[in-house]
């Protein structure tokens, strides 16, 4: 498991990979908590790369729907069809009524997409964001892989797609929905795995940068932030330094570039007053 | 890594001792657990453990506990897979109440209750406006049925979602379907405008030592306010108790009595009668949950009497960045109610700057008083 989610490069911890060997062999869905870019989303992605299989991603927010995450009916071809047909003179009214909820007038959202789609993976992003009657709504989904569409009749996965459901807390989701699935909990990688990230995402960085980099975000990550960089920060902050032209960091590029990594301004003053060139020294005698 | 012994019902065992240990692994996670096992074959000390971390769980909150007994049952035998564990807490101590029998002086029944005044109001109204600090114990129960009967719900913002209207946009799926049902004639347009929805309200109650003669009042005005919202969104008020550490208590307050409630609260808050440390608590309240979106656009009370041990410029800082985060902050002060106030406490007046509305939160009318500021209905 770990090894077909390397090839795909996304690296994971043994906890990782068991629950992603888990939710493929019990068929449920992957429950994801973490801080803001430790690797939630981008799991859905390495799971999609490494089976091979279309990622559909919903993203929830308040007041979302069934019409908008299910399906919802193409009423304005469904109305041309009528008034088509009117014009062609057809007067048997039932096939008609049939033909109106046809399938191709249906329109596919994401969670009916991932249904009917085999394999798939579905990513379920910010559950926390949605309201609790929508919560009850995919936990129904979720617990069948099957939905009722009541001039169609239900609709069954054959094979339920692979699922991963994010949340930032900032509502606690309901206990039931939980039930239903793997909990997993991101921490922030250690200095090794994240260092291995990076170069596995960036294989064009060099090395001594990505390990400078990484140093770095590792020593901002202890230090009390406002808000402490994740894994996509540090990705970002190597690759805006490698379009900078950079192969080496010193404190005055880093101070320069802070930017990509940090984004409030209290935690750009407290790094600023950091001694910089002393934690990229220690990195470099340590190394 | 060592295997680990056993069959089913050690791993049943297991679940047990979860539960006693406060995680909820119910029958079905534990059947859940047992079936990840199977699928993964031979018993390895790190696959139980990970099998049970991600069946057994619910939350980060369990992580630590889920630890501890994992070691415990399964003994201490090499390195635990996991982060190490936090030792134990010590058993919470016994909730404080409202103090029965010590009055503040000068607050006798005399000056306080005017005469004439007195003989028209029921009991009742002149309880509305004591001071809850200075009750007696039969008071006190009559202040509890007062309180039971709050409600308190976030001024109205307009939703994402789309309701059916009178007048708005016009709403293409209820119009087409009932111009489907008379068979594609065009008729009547079927419109859709905004819902309305109240603002999360999230209260952060302190537990502190200060706050000891009016604690129990405040949550208990806490569990009726997360009680008493709109219909099926009881969710939208959340409850945090700030003392010494932050300790979210929404969960707690579940119970629909509010004596089991308050009992559950005592069991998960740690540091009753401890020191304040605003600032720091404010923090840990922002860096954990506000920022993530439990405080954006939601109307925040504080119930503190602003008694900061620590650094005030530090909750002035954080107050500042819950001002910018939040709707509204709303900061109820019991002490605000004393004759002479003056917000000199360095904390208070520290956090004052980035207050919406400074109110008092000393008897039940004050209370009263605050529903209607969160409601954006009164004017402090």
């Amino acid at each position: 498991m770990r090894r077909r989610l390397e090839d795909v490069g996304y690296l994971v911890d043994e906890g990782l990979a068991t629950a992603c060997f888990l939710a493929l062999r019990l068929h449920r869905p992957v429950f994801c908590e973490g801080d803001a870019g430790v690797g939630k989303t981008s799991l859905a992605g390495a799971l999609a790369g490494m089976l091979g299989a279309p990622l559909i991603r919903l993203q929830c927010y308040e007041g979302i729907d069934a019409s908008q995450a299910l399906y919802d009916w193409d009423f304005p071809r469904q109305l041309l069809h009528l008034r088509a047909a009117e014009a062609a003179g057809v007067t048997d009214v039932e096939r008609l009524e049939a033909e109106l909820y046809d399938r191709r007038f249906l329109v596919e959202r994401p969670l009916l997409r991932a249904l009917r789609t085999q394999p798939s993976v579905l990513l379920v992003d910010e559950v926390d964001r949605a309201d609790d009657e929508f919560e009850a709504f995919l936990l129904e989904l979720l617990s069948e892989y099957s939905v009722t569409v009541p001039e169609l009749g239900t609709l069954r996965a054959g094979t339920p797609p692979v699922v991963v459901l994010t949340s930032n807390r900032t509502r606690e989701v309901h206990d039931a929905l939980k039930r239903r699935c793997l909990y997993h909990w991101f921490d922030h990688p250690s200095f090794a795995r994240e260092l291995a990230i990076v170069r596995g995402r960036l294989p064009a960085v060099s090395a001594r940068l990505a390990e400078q980099v990484t140093a770095l975000v590792q020593a901002l990550r202890s230090e009390e932030l406002v808000k402490p960089p994740g894994v996509a920060e540090t990705i970002d902050w190597a690759e805006a330094l490698d379009a900078l032209g950079a192969t080496e960091l010193d404190a005055e590029l880093a101070v320069a570039t802070l930017g990509s990594a940090l984004k409030y301004r209290e935690d750009t003053e407290r790094a600023r007053s950091m001694d910089l060139s002393a934690v990229l020294a220690r990195r470099a005698a340590g190394a | 890594m060592a295997a680990v012994g056993g069959g089913t019902a050690v791993l049943v065992g297991f679940g047990r001792a979860l539960r006693a240990a406060g995680l909820e692994a119910g029958p079905d996670r534990v059947q859940t657990f047992l079936r990840a096992l199977d699928v993964l074959g031979p018993h390895r000390r790190a696959d139980v453990y990970w099998a049970g971390r991600l069946t057994l769980c619910g939350g980060r909150d369990d992580l630590d506990r889920y630890d501890r007994v994992f070691a415990g049952y399964f003994g201490p035998r090499g390195r635990a897979p996991g982060p190490l564990a936090r030792p134990l807490r010590a058993a919470p101590p016994a909730r404080p109440a409202v103090r029965e029998t010590d009055r503040v002086p000068g607050s006798g029944e005399d000056d306080r209750r005017p005469g004439a005044a007195a003989a028209l109001a029921s009991p009742a109204e002149v309880l509305r406006h004591r001071d809850v600090a200075a009750l007696t114990a039969a008071e006190r129960e009559q202040v509890r049925r007062l309180l039971a009967a709050f409600a308190l719900r976030g001024e109205p913002r307009r939703s994402a979602r789309l309701r059916p209207a009178r007048r708005g946009a016009v709403d293409p799926r209820r119009t087409v379907r009932e111009w489907l049902r008379r068979g594609g004639e065009p008729a009547l347009l079927r419109r859709r405008a905004r819902a309305e929805r109240p603002r999360r309200v999230v209260l952060l109650v302190d537990v502190s030592g200060s706050m000891t003669p009016y604690a129990d009042a405040l949550l208990r005005f806490a569990h009726a306010a997360a009680h008493r919202g709109p219909a099926g969104s009881r969710a939208a008020t959340e409850v945090f108790t700030i003392g010494t550490r932050l300790t979210r208590v929404t969960a707690a307050l579940g119970h629909r009595d509010p004596e089991a409630a308050l009992a559950a609260v005592a069991a998960a808050v740690p540091d009753w009668r401890g020191g304040t440390r605003l600032g720091e608590m404010l923090r840990a309240f922002l860096d954990r949950w506000g920022q993530r979106g439990m405080a954006r656009g939601a109307v925040v009370v504080v119930l503190s009497d602003g008694w900061e041990r620590g650094d005030p410029s530090l909750l002035a800082a954080q107050m500042r960045r819950l001002h910018r985060l939040a709707h509204r902050v709303v900061w109820a002060n019991p002490r605000k109610g004393r004759p002479g106030y003056a917000p000199l406490a360095a904390g208070m007046a520290a956090a004052l700057p980035s207050v919406d509305a400074f109110v008092e939160g000393h008897s039940v009318a004050a209370l009263e008083h605050l529903a209607a500021v969160v409601r954006g209905a009164g004017d402090a």
